[in-house]
């Protein structure tokens, strides 16, 4: 396996504010790799400094051998991006755009033609080609984005959180035309706080929290690593507290259960950890059945990455998100995405 | 995304197999920086077409400065302005420089807005063979936009009554305009990678744009004004464009050698307000190289 990407003991501040403190990486080359952490965490800090927005206080990036920092030209050639927020001129076709788009990657204009023609029919844009982007719905931005960012045939396409704002057809779309763009040998590098996006695609990736990685490797290693499995029950629907609490200490008394917690955000479900190797289900079943304690719904599952995260830093990505909504700068950060 | 991706050709997707022509030892970079010029000018033009507005209120507006500052001073004392000379003569050329100058200085707020909307990050991840190129695709687009803004004004002076500069004098109009919004263009262009937004920039537009045209001898000249202000005009890039085109409209006979500028120390020839303005546009685009890397290598 050759390495298509190195991330060197990456830092970068903004003002004051730490965005990403010391990361280091690799991807290899024909995988897909995904950066999954909460909004805040450094995610897009560390995109810009790949894709040379953003020039890093310390440390070495490489694409395939060549210093973004030294050589940020040779760099461009090989890289692709897909920024979060699409920004197309809306004045201009999509055709229009891929051809400003294959001449600022300097391509043949007749190769980029060809070239254009056949991604448009790739990406189902073909009977769009013609029409101002202005009139374009969000997915077919994003594609027609895609198509730019892939246009000059980068050895590494880099997308930041490529499925904001898309409906659900549209990011199962994207998840399959990412699938065969590996398939065909491309590397992609993809940011999501969508702890499913990363599960369902990445070969490999790492867990981004406050500017630091705490965690890298396959999707299962990551879960196998956090160990145990997840049991979630519902009493009823929405469970009145008092028989949540009661099934709680009922359950927390058997040998194989680690763990139970009451999520009031989901109809106060219990959730548990429970060891691997047991058959728990009967047995839960079991034990409310003689406390007359009626059930649901009831699911055994592995652990999830967000069961990693949580194990990381004591707290759920989804905490983290609100934690993180709440003390963002906002402006100073669409400031910073400007410069 | 409506309707599903169909598998084509997969090679299609794979990194660097058509497109290896292109490589970090055989790329030429002045090949490089034309074709991305071009593109880039494209755009503007093409943006251009499909929004005229910008082209017809720039047609437009010098027309109306003519015509109601003309008539301003319509009923000014004969020979005011000197022999012979009407106040629509006069005004002519300052409309011309000025209106070229408006132009320029507004070039900035198109690439502003690319970065707001993060447009110019799609230049700025590319690997152009230098981002001068963001300056020269925009100066070529304003020129162009100044030529026909000049060729309307010309035109109207005529008719209402300035007269028409022979040939050789349209070349050195056209010239002169060209230093000067060549200079303006990259100054606004640097503001716009430098300042924070676009309010900022459209602020700096706003305080600069008129004080300098009241600051030239665009509407008066400068025997009109109290010293410390012939000082400031003496020093007005526009007053070096201005003179000039004033000095063909109102001498048939010229050569490269007539002194066409008055400063209270001293004549200037054609050829030395020339060379002014070259080195003008020479300070200024060094000055915002800087700019332009700005926080990217």
């Amino acid at each position: 396996m050759t390495i298509a990407l190195v991330i060197e003991k990456l830092q970068k501040s903004y003002g004051t504010v730490k965005a990403v403190k010391n990361i280091s990486f690799q991807v290899q080359t024909g995988e897909i790799f995904g950066i999954l952490g909460p909004n805040g965490a450094g995610k897009t800090t560390t995109i810009r400094c790949i894709c040379t927005l953003s020039q890093p206080d310390a440390g070495q990036i490489e694409v395939g051998g060549v210093s973004v920092i030294d050589n940020p030209r040779a760099a461009r050639r090989r890289l692709g991006y897909v920024a979060q927020e699409v920004a197309l001129d809306k004045m201009l076709t999509g055709q229009e755009l891929l051809e400003l788009q294959g001449a600022i990657y300097h391509i043949p204009n007749k190769v980029a033609k060809e070239r254009i023609s056949e991604l448009l029919q790739l990406l189902g844009l073909e009977e769009y080609a013609n029409k101002k982007t202005g009139t374009y719905s969000g997915g077919l931005r994003k594609r027609l984005d895609l198509a730019a960012g892939l246009l000059h045939q980068p050895d590494v396409l880099v997308l930041d959180e490529p499925s904001v704002g898309l409906d659900i057809e549209s990011r199962f779309i994207l998840w399959d035309f990412l699938r065969k763009l590996k398939a065909a040998g491309t590397t992609v590098v993809i940011t999501s706080h969508y702890l499913e996006e990363i599960d369902a695609l990445a070969d490999r990736l790492a867990i981004i929290d406050q500017g630091e990685i705490i965690a890298t490797g396959t999707p299962s290693e990551l879960k196998n690593r956090v160990g145990g499995d997840r049991v979630t029950l519902r009493i009823r629907e929405f469970s009145p507290p008092d028989e949540a609490e009661k099934a709680k200490h009922l359950l927390e008394s058997l040998p194989f259960v680690e763990e139970a917690i009451i999520n009031s955000a989901q109809g106060n479900s219990l959730n548990l950890v429970v060891t691997s190797q047991s058959n728990p289900l009967t047995q839960i079943e079991q034990s409310l059945a003689a406390a007359d304690l009626p059930i649901f719904s009831m699911a055994q599952s592995r652990p999830s990455l967000d069961d990693v995260y949580l194990a990381a830093t004591g707290r759920t990505l989804m905490d983290a998100e609100l934690a993180a909504a709440g003390s963002r700068d906002l402006k100073a950060e669409q400031k910073q995405a400007m410069k | 995304m409506s309707q599903t991706i169909t598998p084509a050709k997969f090679d299609l997707l794979s990194p660097k197999r058509e497109i290896s022509a292109k490589t970090d030892e055989n790329s030429n970079n002045w090949a490089d920086f034309i074709q991305e010029t071009i593109a880039l000018t494209k755009r503007l033009f093409i943006q251009l077409q499909r929004r005229p507005s910008t082209l017809i209120a720039g047609i437009i507006q010098p027309f109306m400065w003519l015509v109601l500052f003309g008539a301003l001073f319509d009923n000014a004392p004969n020979n005011l302005f000197g022999n012979d000379l009407g106040y629509a003569q006069f005004l002519a050329p300052g409309v011309i420089v000025f209106t070229a100058f408006s132009g320029a200085l507004n070039a900035g707020l198109p690439v502003m807005f690319d970065r707001e909307f993060g447009f110019l990050n799609r230049l700025l991840v590319a690997p152009l063979a230098s981002r001068f190129s963001i300056v020269a695709a925009s100066t070529i687009y304003i020129i162009s936009l100044a030529f026909i803004q000049t060729g309307v004004i010309v035109g109207a002076s005529a008719l209402l009554g300035a007269g028409l500069p022979g040939l050789a004098g349209l070349g050195a109009i056209a010239l002169i305009v060209f230093l000067i919004v060549l200079g303006v263009t990259a100054l606004s262009l640097g503001l716009a990678f430098a300042l924070p937004g676009h309010i900022e920039l459209i602020a700096v537009i706003f305080v600069t744009n008129l004080p300098l045209l009241f600051a030239s001898t665009a509407l008066a000249p400068l025997s009109f004004m109290a010293k410390w202000l012939q000082v400031i005009a003496s020093l007005n890039p526009l007053t070096y464009a201005i003179e000039p085109i004033r000095y063909l409209y109102l001498n048939n006979h010229w050569t490269i050698k007539s002194m066409v500028m008055e400063t209270p120390w001293t004549s200037i020839s054609f050829t030395g307000v020339i060379l002014i303005l070259l080195a003008f546009d020479a300070v200024i685009l060094f000055a915002i190289q800087p700019l332009l890397r700005r926080r990217f290598a």
